[in-house]
């Protein structure tokens, strides 16, 4: 499904006719480009500030997990294709019954700090990571551990029961050093960058590992700009103050006059109306399928991105090749008619409800704008709601105080867990409070399958479930942009919002 | 004939009133209907400025978010010059404690960080325009009043008035039939001040994100929204930022305009 | 100097009601700092947690006490969204919004005034016109709008600029001031306009009045009535204008710093208002408030200074 292709835009030329001019231009390009090899430095512009812990068990945001994933590795990493390749570990293997792993550390593996990492520093992350981490899916499967033992450079984990999606867990627990107590601010890992810098709003830096243990990457220096405005952020690509750009919008590729490259992927990201299932009139199934039938996906691709983007059936996003169910996507074809008889059916027409979005992200407020004018010609009335993020954090999501939202989802951890299993009914995160026992019992089935087959066939059980009741109107998975300086190469979307700087290199 | 300022300024506010009020009305093309085949089309004779990233018209968009801007800066106005002249008739007629009080009020608010006070009333009450007015014109007391102020303590010592309190003539009667029409040559500039001050205030609120929800649009928020299609479609950011350039110009050379013709 | 000791008391007083009511806002505003530490992940639990170890768990007035109490001592508190002292945190952005505030002045004060004084003293009603609607349409842009424009034109289409490429004034000097000049300028341009304007229609005043005549009829040349006489009563008003634009400019900063990406406080007001990060806001609140009465004090003095008619008042 995912598309890899390299849109080289032609450069509107007016720029270079001018000149450059003196000043601050001669300063920055310094510190922009020197791609010579070897020394090559990359600026990367970043939408938003990082969390304001660094610590790999504290982060909550994205766009933090994002770039730190260049810093942190657990025992196996997910590669670009969604499998799992050792990282710390050198090999692994499972018992035949499921429940034992066994990992053998990989020789002379060091922290940045230094230090060489030990089978101890391995066990005091998995306790420090089930303590501590904020990841509740993590933190669930961690506690199906009976024990974590080592002898010698040979670490053995034995599950309570079966669990065929347990290296993902393994994944997301970075190795980090014993008793280390400034994760927080100066994070050690053991990634092919090391952490240099972080200075609030402004940037943060990233060098090479030179120690790094699959070869040191091709760049010395990542910066990372904090921008915290998509417009800002935009200008300054196109005036070439960054080399890079990550999840940029079509709209704003398509207005680029600098002549970078252009790649084009997705965000793994689900993108729905979220309507609260526990409130009138979003309670009755006939009126969330009603709206399923009144939102025309096709129309807002087309008009958002253009018609790149991939559409949804249910909440699992198509890069999860494994779990996605394509036949769900066209589940509900756009019917205006149907719309309308089924609101009827249910004593709702005329029906009137507010979307709240959060205003700081551009994409779900444009989704929400076209669905606003969408359902105005068939007859509903949205509004929509721009709210700050933390008030949307506070109202909508811990407090699942409203209607219908647009969000997007992501998932945490390379697991379909990660994405179904917050609609859980008793789930602290079912922000939507659906409520399904068939549900429950297939994601509780999923979770304790024996074999990779049958966990399969549970999740995608569960989502069509999702889809059968309509929970949400689901959208989309937004296409994703990155730009890039023609002066590098090599830049590969994971299947997971993952940034890896150590594949790109000068040309 | 010599006053040219007059002139053009009349000329230029009464065209742009026209369009705006037209606007509330009618406009060439729906402002919320979207068209994907339309999308980012550069101006044209349908499209005098072109088209947005949704293919809906800008001129029309224009007209009503130009509307929306107009509306607020005017009630704004209205609001803190209604309470700007209550406060400050009575602090600077009377003075004494609650003057020292209402000034100290007014000191609080004029250094209270504006978007903070607005952000504070919007999140109680709700992003509506009508917040947005409210949130505004609280901001826009203190100038008022002050002003006001200052004119009724240097008028209210004068013969005439003592004449008038003499003569038994009410409080209120003397406040606002006696001593206010002798504020308005100050009054009126500080309208126009702060009308022009009200649309700028208005547009850096929608361009913090704070503001006028879609699809409804006010110039600030167009200039906001237009911001990522500079190079691409530079019609939409250039027409929604030089309509607020006009609306301020209008109006204050019309004000221009009226205090020359007063003076000569 | 009983007008000074008032003066300062008053300015204590407002201070201290600003940061209360500063404080009071964040109690009314939905969302509190875990909100958005915890973000997608928060828990009822966790939420409590994080509650009790940032102290939100206290009474309202226990914590704005605390807080008061300490600031008075000097330590600002710690920020909740960015784990450092608030200190440090303003340590690293004040200067740049301080230096933006200054060259923005700078930048009025030196194009202003002479402008000002040439077009108040000369009479052409070709340069008359020409300047009052030049200064009517400057008068009109709004700064953000200018400053949109300046990115567009000097960073894309002539490549004069790096938007977003600041520069740390410890990197490197004339980097920093060349990159602040183009925010600098957009902040400037409209108080120019406005000075000029205003100082304009003060020397054109003075210029009717009696003394002016008089000085003439003996023979004085006019440049010298200007200088001696002239100039000092007309710069009155403009320098309480100067002081009040001075204000303006600095929390114009806080949509400038958006627009050119500069690492100062107003663009950390505006996210710590999002993150309901309660030190660092009120931190700056304090400062902006100081910054705005302490500047409006001084055109105060400056007028009593320079006004012998308000010194006998």
């Amino acid at each position: 499904m995912r598309k890899r292709i390299a849109v080289l835009l032609t450069s509107l030329a007016l720029s270079c006719a001018l000149g450059a001019g003196p000043g601050a231009t001669a300063v920055m390009a310094e510190e922009t480009k020197n791609a010579s090899s070897g020394n090559a430095e990359l600026v990367v512009g970043l939408s938003q500030d990082l969390d304001n812990s660094l610590d790999p068990y504290q982060i909550t945001a994205a766009g933090t997990r994002e770039v730190l994933f260049n810093v942190f590795e657990g025992l196996v990493k997910p590669d670009t294709d969604g499998n799992f390749v050792d990282a710390v570990a050198s090999e692994h293997s499972v018992s035949d019954d499921g429940i034992t792993y066994t990992f053998t550390l990989r020789d002379g593996v060091k922290f940045h700090n230094g230090e060489t990492v030990s089978a101890d520093d391995v066990l005091y992350s998995f306790e420090t990571c089930a303590a501590t981490t904020t990841n509740t899916a993590v933190a669930g499967a961690l506690s199906d551990i009976q024990d974590v033992t080592s002898s010698g450079n040979e670490i053995t984990i034995t599950l309570k029961e079966k669990n065929s999606s347990f290296l993902s867990t393994v994944s997301s627990v970075s190795i980090v050093p014993a008793d280390y107590a400034d994760q927080a601010t100066a994070p050690v890992g053991t990634g092919p960058f090391r952490f240099e810098s972080y200075s609030p709003q402004d940037k943060v830096v990233f060098v090479r590992n030179d120690d790094y243990y699959a070869g040191a990457p091709a760049l010395s220096k990542v910066t990372c700009r904090i921008f915290e405005d998509a417009n800002a952020l935009y200008t300054s690509l196109d005036a070439g103050a960054l080399d890079m750009a990550l999840h940029m919008s079509l709209d704003q590729v398509n207005s680029l006059s600098n002549g970078y490259d252009v790649i084009e992927g997705e965000m793994n990201l689900v993108q729905a109306l979220y309507l609260n299932n526990g409130k009138a009139p979003f309670d009755d199934e006939r009126v969330r399928q009603a709206l399923c039938y009144a939102i025309d996906i096709d129309s807002i691709l087309e008009l958002t991105e253009d018609g790149h983007g991939a559409k949804l059936g249910s909440s699992v996003y198509p890069s999860f090749t494994k779990y996605f169910d394509e036949s769900l996507v066209g589940a509900y074809p756009y019917d205006p008619a149907k719309a309308a008889e089924l609101l009827d059916e249910a004593g709702a027409s005329g029906l009137s409800f507010t979307i709240k979005v959060p205003s700081n992200y551009t994409p779900h407020v444009d989704t929400a704008s076209v669905i606003v004018e969408m359902l105005s010609a068939a007859g509903i009335n949205a509004s929509i709601q721009k709210v700050e993020w933390s008030t949307w954090l506070n109202d909508v999501y811990q407090g699942r105080d409203f209607e219908a939202t647009v969000i997007g989802f992501d998932a945490a951890y390379l697991s379909a867990d990660a994405l179904l299993q917050r609609w859980v009914s008793t789930d602290s995160s079912n922000m939507i409070n659906y409520s399904n026992k068939d549900y429950d019992a297939a994601i509780e089935k999923a979770q304790h399958a024996t074999d990779d087959e049958e966990q399969v066939a549970a999740y995608k059980e569960a989502e069509k479930i999702l889809s059968d009741t309509a929970a949400n109107v689901y959208i989309q998975d937004l296409a994703d942009f990155v730009v890039l300086n023609p002066k590098f190469t090599g830049y590969e979307f994971y299947p997971l919002y993952a940034s890896d700087f150590s594949k790109i290199r000068p040309v | 004939m010599k006053n040219r300022y007059l002139l053009t300024g009349g000329i230029l506010s009464t065209l742009v009133t026209s369009v705006i009020v037209t606007g509330y009305f009618w406009t060439p093309y729906s402002t919320t209907a979207m068209n994907a085949r339309e999308k980012m089309q550069p101006p044209s004779l349908s499209h005098w400025f072109g088209t947005d990233n949704f293919g809906r018209d800008v001129f029309s968009r224009v007209m009503q978010g130009a509307g929306c801007s107009f509306l607020i800066a005017v009630l704004v106005v209205l609001i803190g010059c209604f309470a700007g002249v209550v406060i400050g008739s009575l602090c600077g007629y009377f003075g004494g404690t609650a003057d020292l009080i209402l000034m100290r009020i007014c000191d609080t608010i004029t250094a209270f960080p504006a978007i903070l006070l607005a952000l504070v009333i919007i999140s109680i009450a709700g992003s509506s325009v009508s917040n947005i007015v409210l949130a505004l014109g609280i901001l826009f007391i203190p100038s008022f009043a002050r002003v006001v102020r200052t004119q009724y303590a240097g008028i209210r010592d004068l013969n005439y008035i003592k004449a008038a309190r003499l003569e038994g003539v009410s409080v209120p009667r003397i406040l606002y039939a006696h001593i206010l029409p002798n504020t308005l040559p100050v009054l009126v500039p500080a309208m126009t001040i702060g009308f022009n001050n009200a649309v700028l205030a208005e547009a850096s609120m929608s361009f913090l994100g704070i503001g006028i929800q879609p699809p409804m649009a006010s110039l600030g928020s167009m200039l906001k929204d237009s911001q990522n299609y500079l190079t691409s479609a530079p019609w939409y950011a250039l027409g929604a930022g030089f309509s607020i350039v006009l609306l301020i110009l209008s109006f204050s050379l019309l004000s221009e305009g009226i205090q020359v013709s007063r003076n000569e | 100097m009983r007008q000074i000791i008032k003066k300062t008391a008053s300015l204590i007083i407002t201070l201290f009601i600003v940061s209360l009511l500063a404080f009071l806002a964040f109690q009314i505003i939905p969302g509190d700092p875990t909100t958005k530490i915890l973000g997608t992940s928060a828990s009822p639990e966790k939420v409590a947690a994080l509650r009790t170890q940032l102290g939100l768990d206290r009474p309202v007035w226990e914590r704005y006490i605390d807080w008061l109490v300490s600031f008075l001592k000097g330590d600002f508190g710690t920020s909740y969204n960015y784990m450092r002292p608030v200190r440090s945190l303003l340590a690293d952005k004040l200067p740049v919004t301080v230096l933006l505030t200054v060259m923005s002045f700078a930048i009025t004060a030196a194009a202003a005034i002479p402008l000002g004084i040439v077009l108040g003293s000369i009479r052409n009603a070709l340069a008359d016109h020409l300047t009052m609607i030049l200064d009517q349409i400057i008068m009109a842009v709004p700064p953000f709008f200018f400053g949109i424009i300046a990115c567009y034109l000097f960073g894309i289409v002539l490549k004069w600029f790096l938007p977003g490429g600041y520069v740390p004034l410890s990197a490197s000097i004339p980097g920093c001031l060349s990159y602040l000049l183009l925010p600098a300028l957009s902040l400037a341009l409209p108080r120019i306009a406005m000075t000029v304007r205003m100082l304009r229609g003060s020397i054109r005043h003075e210029l009717t009045q009696n003394y002016v005549l008089t000085a003439q009829s003996r023979g004085m040349p006019l440049r010298a009535i200007l200088i001696r006489h002239v100039m000092r009563n007309a710069m009155i008003p403009v320098v309480t204008f100067l002081a009040v634009s001075a204000a303006e400019i600095m929390t114009g900063t806080i949509i400038i710093e958006q627009v050119f990406t500069i690492p100062g406080i107003g663009r950390l007001l505006v996210s710590s208002i999002g993150n309901r990060d309660f030190p660092v806001v009120q931190a700056i609140v304090v400062i902006l408030a100081a910054w705005i009465m302490i500047v409006n004090f001084i055109a105060d003095l400056l007028n009593h200074w320079m006004d012998p008619r308000m010194r006998s008042e």
